[in-house]
């Protein structure tokens, strides 16, 4: 066993409370019934594996894995400074917080049900959610799938789970659509991944309503490399919604997920994203879709808080008449730099791609978009259309606009267009005049731009998202 | 229906921007129910004395004061005198993309009047009325804020705010330009219901005296150089109307 790998069975940590400006920064003590110390090893990736019982392929590609990321230099885009101060040795790579996954909410250990109940998943799961899997640290400690859901023959499972319970298609698909060189962070992801969602639809069902899933970090020094698959057969469709907060910690987190989906042919798969992490976070993430023939695959994707994102829902349209759309927002304040945007590959003709991305900067934030869209020679009728709208809030702030196209098939019809405006002082006067406070006035200006990002969520992500950026819009006046 | 009790009082008001001297020296008292019109030629100070009225912060307020119902408006954001009961209908109303009307309406309707005016039937009954009294249609509340309205749909949207947010002062700037007959006629017909038999009072600014056929001033104020150089009845605006503003000049 090397030298950082011991597990250590703990409730001592001190739980510092951070108070202040993050809202939903509070945090339940840390009482974990595992963890590693910190540090990267070969080792520790062998224990994580042996741990969790896995099939010797999975710990196999993990050690593949964690020697490529050892190899592999950081990404030379993005915020470079900001990607040098990442410290990996003081970055704990496995935490267990429950010891079994739980199915019923009252099994849940309490101070995690205070946690969940706060961010009110039981009250949303009544009324209209289809099934909830919520990764508390690293593992998931609830998991419920309503029982229609379970007679379509859906699997809706945490990754672990899924890798126990359906090691074949695990096996046909990981890593089918992210490889673990894909990039630094996928390869971190793939070595250490834990926890996450497994979604199996079979052949021409609809899942009528959104599934969704909550993350958070709550331990210090936490990493946290969720894993997720969805793969939609044939004809079928779904709609998975992830929400992400995290409580405010003195010390920079790591957040390095990968997705997978697989769109088979005719099925339609939406995934919608808000991550709110704390302004501590790095967020540093890989998604990654692929489209066959007439599949249909949506990135809704909500990007408030962290230090710095560097995130670009990407799709491959493999398939002829597949269709591909990325939606995203992003919101930079004090000290925070937002790299996303999106990448669509057309490899085969009449392909279709719409990439929408709005930005926000405010008190000195960093606002980037990075796109690329490919069409390839043999891809024949494709259609693209690109549109980045940026919004400045005040003089220190920056928006950037890397858009990329090639496009290597003369019957290829582009699209591209870009803005960048300012809140003008006529337009919080005519607000104001209204009765409207002037932070409500800019709260009223910033939900707007974001409105056609907003109308692709569901209600009550699109009340939390107005929330949020209310409570961003307080004291940024003046 | 005049003189025991005063809406609005300006006293001595002198406001400049960047400087300059706009307004110089400006009296003017409305009471309860009244309509009073201010005339006067492009730059001679009307938009200033509407936009001071309402507060917008890039004026300087040297001397004077604006009073309403014996309290000054001087030290009050605009949101504070809008839930005074100051309106502003603006001259060139600004847009909001992504901010839809009906909810903008509500929201509106709420901080002035409060939460409880602006929930339930009561409310989507008086919005229906006041939209069919201005010809708006139902579509009207999913566009967008301004968005690519139309001149007259923008002024005609402008007096739908003023009849539900029921204002104790009205200042209607320049609500005319733009719109035609008919436009004015709708127009008109919403602000003499909006302020007629109340105890409300509404501030025409205009540079013609075509709406001041439709709403009937009690007074007429003419504005030249920052100054209000002749007050008199609704005459004084056909007469101005016939011989111009050069006269006035020269008296």
């Amino acid at each position: 066993m090397a030298e950082g790998g011991v597990i250590r069975v703990s409730g001592d940590s001190e739980a510092r409370e951070a108070v202040g400006e993050y809202k939903a920064g509070w945090h339940d003590p840390e009482n974990s019934t595992i963890r590693f110390d910190f540090g990267l090893s070969e080792e520790v990736v062998r224990q994580i594996s042996e741990l969790k019982e896995e099939p010797e392929w999975m710990t196999d590609i993990r050690v593949k894995a964690f020697k490529h990321f050892s190899e592999r230099p950081m990404p030379t885009w993005g915020n470079m400074s900001m990607l040098e101060e990442i410290d990996f040795e003081n970055i704990c790579y496995y935490l267990k917080s429950s010891d079994s996954t739980e199915r019923d909410w009252e099994d849940v250990p309490e101070d995690i049900r205070n946690t969940f109940e706060r961010l009110g998943i039981p009250e949303a799961e009544q009324k209209w959610l289809s099934g909830v899997t919520a990764q508390y640290e690293s593992e998931a400690v609830y998991h419920s799938i309503r029982e229609d859901l379970e007679k379509q023959g859906v699997i809706f499972l945490d990754m672990d789970s899924g890798l126990k319970e359906y090691p074949e298609i695990v096996k046909k698909w990981f890593c089918s659509v992210v490889p673990y060189s894909d990039n630094k962070f996928s390869a971190l992801n793939t070595a250490v991944w834990s926890g996450g969602s497994f979604i199996y639809v079979p052949e021409g069902v609809h899942v009528e309503m959104p599934v969704q899933a909550y993350f958070r970090i709550n331990a210090k020094n936490m990493g946290q490399f969720e894993r997720t698959l969805i793969i939609a057969d044939k004809g079928s469709s779904i709609h998975y919604v992830e929400g992400c907060t995290a409580p405010s910690y003195s010390t920079d987190s790591l957040h390095s997920a990968v997705v997978e989906l697989v769109a088979l042919p005719g099925s339609h798969i939406r995934y919608s994203t808000i991550q709110n992490w704390s302004s501590n976070v790095y967020n540093l993430v890989t998604k990654r879709g692929i489209a066959h023939e007439d599949a249909k695959i949506e990135w809704v994707d909500g990007n408030i808080g962290s230090k710095l994102t560097m995130k670009y829902p990407a799709v491959i349209l493999k398939g002829e008449g597949s269709h591909a759309e990325v939606i995203s927002v992003a919101y930079s304040g004090e000290g925070q730099h937002q790299d996303a945007g999106a990448k669509i590959h057309h490899l085969a003709s009449n392909t279709t791609s719409k990439i929408l991305s709005k930005s926000i900067s405010k008190n000195g934030g960093r606002g980037t978009y990075r796109g690329m869209v490919t069409v390839s020679p043999k891809a024949d009728n494709c259609k693209l259309n690109v549109v980045c709208d940026a919004l400045i809030l005040d003089e220190g702030s920056r928006s950037d606009t890397y858009p990329t196209m090639e496009v290597a098939n003369p019957s290829a019809r582009c699209e591209h267009e870009a803005s960048v405006s300012k809140v003008s002082d006529d337009q919080l006067f005519y607000l104001m005049s209204r009765g409207h406070s002037e932070e409500e006035s800019l709260a009223m200006i910033v939900n707007g731009f974001f409105e056609p990002f907003t109308r692709e969520l569901p209600m009550e992500y699109a009340v939390e998202l107005n929330q949020l950026m209310a409570l961003e819009m307080e004291g940024s006046i003046g | 229906m005049s003189g025991q009790s005063t809406l609005l009082e300006i006293r001595d008001l002198h406001v400049g921007i960047d400087g300059n001297e706009i307004l110089r020296g400006i009296d003017l008292k409305m009471g309860p129910g009244e309509i009073h019109a201010i005339m006067g030629r492009n730059g001679s100070g009307k938009t200033t004395t509407a936009n001071v009225i309402m507060g917008h912060p890039d004026f300087d307020v040297e001397k004077g004061d604006v009073i309403l119902e014996g309290e000054s408006l001087l030290e009050l954001e605009a949101w504070e005198r809008a839930r005074k009961g100051v309106f502003l209908s603006f001259q060139y109303p600004q847009a909001v993309p992504g901010l839809q009307v009906g909810n903008f309406l509500r929201k509106s309707v709420a901080s002035i009047r409060g939460e409880d005016e602006a929930k339930g039937s009561v409310f989507r009954e008086e919005l229906t009325s006041a939209m069919e009294s201005l010809d708006i249609p139902r579509s009207f509340m999913s566009r967008y804020v301004n968005d690519g309205f139309s001149g007259g749909e923008k002024k005609r949207f402008e007096i739908l705010q003023l009849m539900l947010l029921k204002p104790r002062l009205a200042v209607l700037d320049e609500t005319d330009s733009g719109l035609d007959i008919d436009g004015i006629r709708t127009v008109s017909e919403g602000v003499n219901a909006a302020i007629r038999g109340t105890d409300s009072a509404a501030l025409i600014i205009t540079h013609y005296s075509r709406i001041l056929e439709h709403v009937q001033p009690d007074m007429v104020h003419v504005l030249l150089d920052g100054r209000i150089v002749a007050s008199g009845g609704p005459e004084l605006a056909t007469k101005l109307e016939e011989r111009g503003y050069e006269w006035l000049k020269e008296e």
